[in-house]
């Protein structure tokens, strides 16, 4: 479907872009710079949320904790033990992916909202020991002035780092869609029971993308000790998950950059906004109102719609609305 | 081939299977009737493990896979549509065979291959079988009753079944789509050598398709044997066929 036909195009421009960007230090100030940094980092994290919800119609409702996991992983590793930064950094990913395996199997057999709904309180869990393991993670001061090798410690490098690591991930997640193991995710999205009728073990399958899913998530973990060298309890807040449910919606669930896209306006709505009025979350209200009446599959989704209205008006019987606007 | 013997299952105080038994043998087009409620798509759950059945055995090929998952018992050869139609909507009609096939070959958890180079021949040959070929492209959700109907069964095919399970493939039709399917179910039988169970409603289908038919009333079987035989059986003409 989508990833196949019509990225080919988009796909170069895609690469085109990632490439310029590695130019963006010499042209843009430090503080666009940096944001764009933050675009990068949340838009990798949604993305991989969007592994599950969008491609896999998973209930991933507490993603941030896998997220934070990363963060705080990579860096307890810097600053408790003897092991280069490195290592730590990718002890991140490690440890989400981990992770999602512990708390993915625990979920899995459960459906649905319920599904979601455990994995809130675990990952809730998870949250209340960063937040209260003062000896290990200082609680809510969260972790200052992480020590990086020389090569990423400036603004500029860790910039570099940033873009080439999103780069690759989005590389590998583009892979993994495109393959039969991305389609079947997909089909299981559309119709579990249908999945299960054709041979293919649902649970085992879903497992494995939220442990694929989690590890992406981890990436960004690490990216962000990267991007500020300080990791806090937010970071694995709920409300922070919801916040990156609210990004793939926004920039469409269903298309492969739709919520890195959502992210950017998330993030540049926080902070330009943010920077006028603290109710900033006001006009981020008004915003989803709109999306969830006008745009119900995101704002990439509309080529999408285009496609449905043109085939209508090509005569051809007009497909039925199949449930997912609903989600 | 497949041999099911004294088969139960309740839901709550609602006995839907009640000692039902039925043999399939290779080759053999079998269709189970009855009236509304007598436990055909509960039958059709229990043998292709979507439901864990009370009491009873479901032998395949001489093993029992009363206790199996769906999906073990579909890699066992077992493949079926379902009653209402059962598609993934969002994915291309040429995606959702290929989802089978590549289940059926074993390549679903491949992460490092394209998709859209695999088994792409085995995925058009079957669209071709079942007349979609045109058809490929479109999202399945987008097609009408019938063909998606159709597409049921292209998934099911793609699974390479030895006996396909059919839960009322003419259910909503046409007339016209109705004699359609029917041909395409002969013609499958005919070239591919397939064994297939079916329910239907339409007597006319039944009697014109299989070559053996169980009864069902009340969860329990009746009766399972030719059309002939089934057709002056006095006790089914007094349950299910009316006395003319």
């Amino acid at each position: 479907m989508r990833p196949q036909r019509t990225l080919s195009p988009a796909t170069l421009w895609a690469l085109g872009l990632w490439l310029a960007l590695f130019f963006a230090p010499l042209v843009a100030g430090r503080f666009a710079v940096y944001l764009l940094g933050v675009i990068l980092v949340t838009g990798l994290l949604a993305m991989s949320l969007n592994l599950l919800v969008g491609h896999g119609g998973a209930y991933q409702f507490h993603h941030a904790a896998f997220y934070g996991v990363g963060a705080y992983t990579a860096a307890l590793c810097i600053t408790k033990t003897g092991l280069p930064a490195w290592a730590g950094l990718a002890a991140g990913p490690l440890a989400a992916a981990l992770a999602g395996l512990l708390i993915g199997s625990l979920c899995i057999r459960l459906n649905k909202l319920y599904f979601g709904m455990i994995q809130i309180s675990l990952g809730s869990l998870l949250w209340i020991l960063a937040l209260r393991w003062y000896s290990l993670t200082n609680g809510d001061d969260g972790i200052h002035g992480i020590p990086l090798p020389e090569a990423i410690a400036g603004p500029g490098g860790a910039f570099a780092c940033i873009l080439a690591a999103v780069g690759l991930c989005l590389l590998a997640m583009h892979r993994i869609l495109a393959s039969p193991f991305g389609t079947t995710l997909r089909a299981i999205r559309d119709n579990p029971q249908r999945c299960a009728a054709v041979g293919i073990d649902v649970r085992r399958h879903q497992l494995a993308a939220i442990v694929i899913a989690t590890f992406f998530a981890g990436v960004a973990g690490s990216l962000f000790v990267v991007l500020e060298g300080s990791v806090f309890p937010d970071m694995l807040f709920w409300v922070y998950s919801l916040e990156i449910f609210i990004m793939c919606l926004l920039g469409g669930w269903f298309t492969f950059f739709g919520p890195m896209l959502g992210a950017a306006i998330i993030v540049l709505l926080r902070t330009l906004v943010g920077g006028m009025t603290e109710y900033w979350t006001l006009v981020l209200g008004v915003v989803l109102i709109g999306l969830i009446f006008f745009l119900p599959e995101g704002i990439m989704g509309i080529g999408h719609r285009l496609r449905l209205y043109r085939r209508r008006a090509a005569g051809a019987p007009s497909p039925r609305e199949n449930g997912h606007a609903a989600g | 081939m497949l041999r099911v013997e004294g088969l139960c299952k309740a839901f709550a105080d609602f006995q839907a299977v009640n000692g039902a038994s039925l043999t399939v043998r290779p080759g053999d087009l079998v269709a189970v009737i009855g009236p509304n409620g007598a436990g055909k798509t509960t039958l059709f759950n229990l043998i292709t493990g979507h439901l864990q059945a009370d009491r009873g055995s479901i032998r395949f090929k001489g093993e029992e896979i009363g206790r199996l998952p769906a999906h073990e018992i579909c890699r066992r050869g077992i493949a079926r549509s379902f009653q209402i139609a059962n598609i993934f909507p969002r994915l291309s009609v040429f995606e959702n065979v290929q989802v089978a096939v590549l289940s059926a070959k074993g390549l679903s958890r491949n992460l490092f291959r394209p998709t859209r180079r695999l088994v792409l021949r085995e995925t058009e040959s079957i669209l071709e079988r079942v007349g979609l070929q045109n058809r490929r492209v479109d999202l399945a959700g987008s097609l009408s009753h019938g063909d998606k109907r159709i597409l049921e069964i292209a998934i099911a095919l793609g699974n390479e079944p030895e006996l396909l399970i059919l839960d009322e493939p003419t259910a909503g039709m046409s007339p016209e789509e109705t004699a359609a399917t029917l041909e395409l179910i002969r013609r499958l039988a005919r070239d591919q050598g397939l064994t297939l169970l079916f329910c239907e409603h339409d007597m006319e289908v039944v009697f014109n398709v299989a070559t053996s038919i169980m009864v069902m009333q009340h969860g329990m079987t009746l009766v399972q044997g030719p059309p002939e035989e089934v057709r002056a059986n006095p006790v089914v003409q007094e349950a299910y066929l009316g006395r003319e």
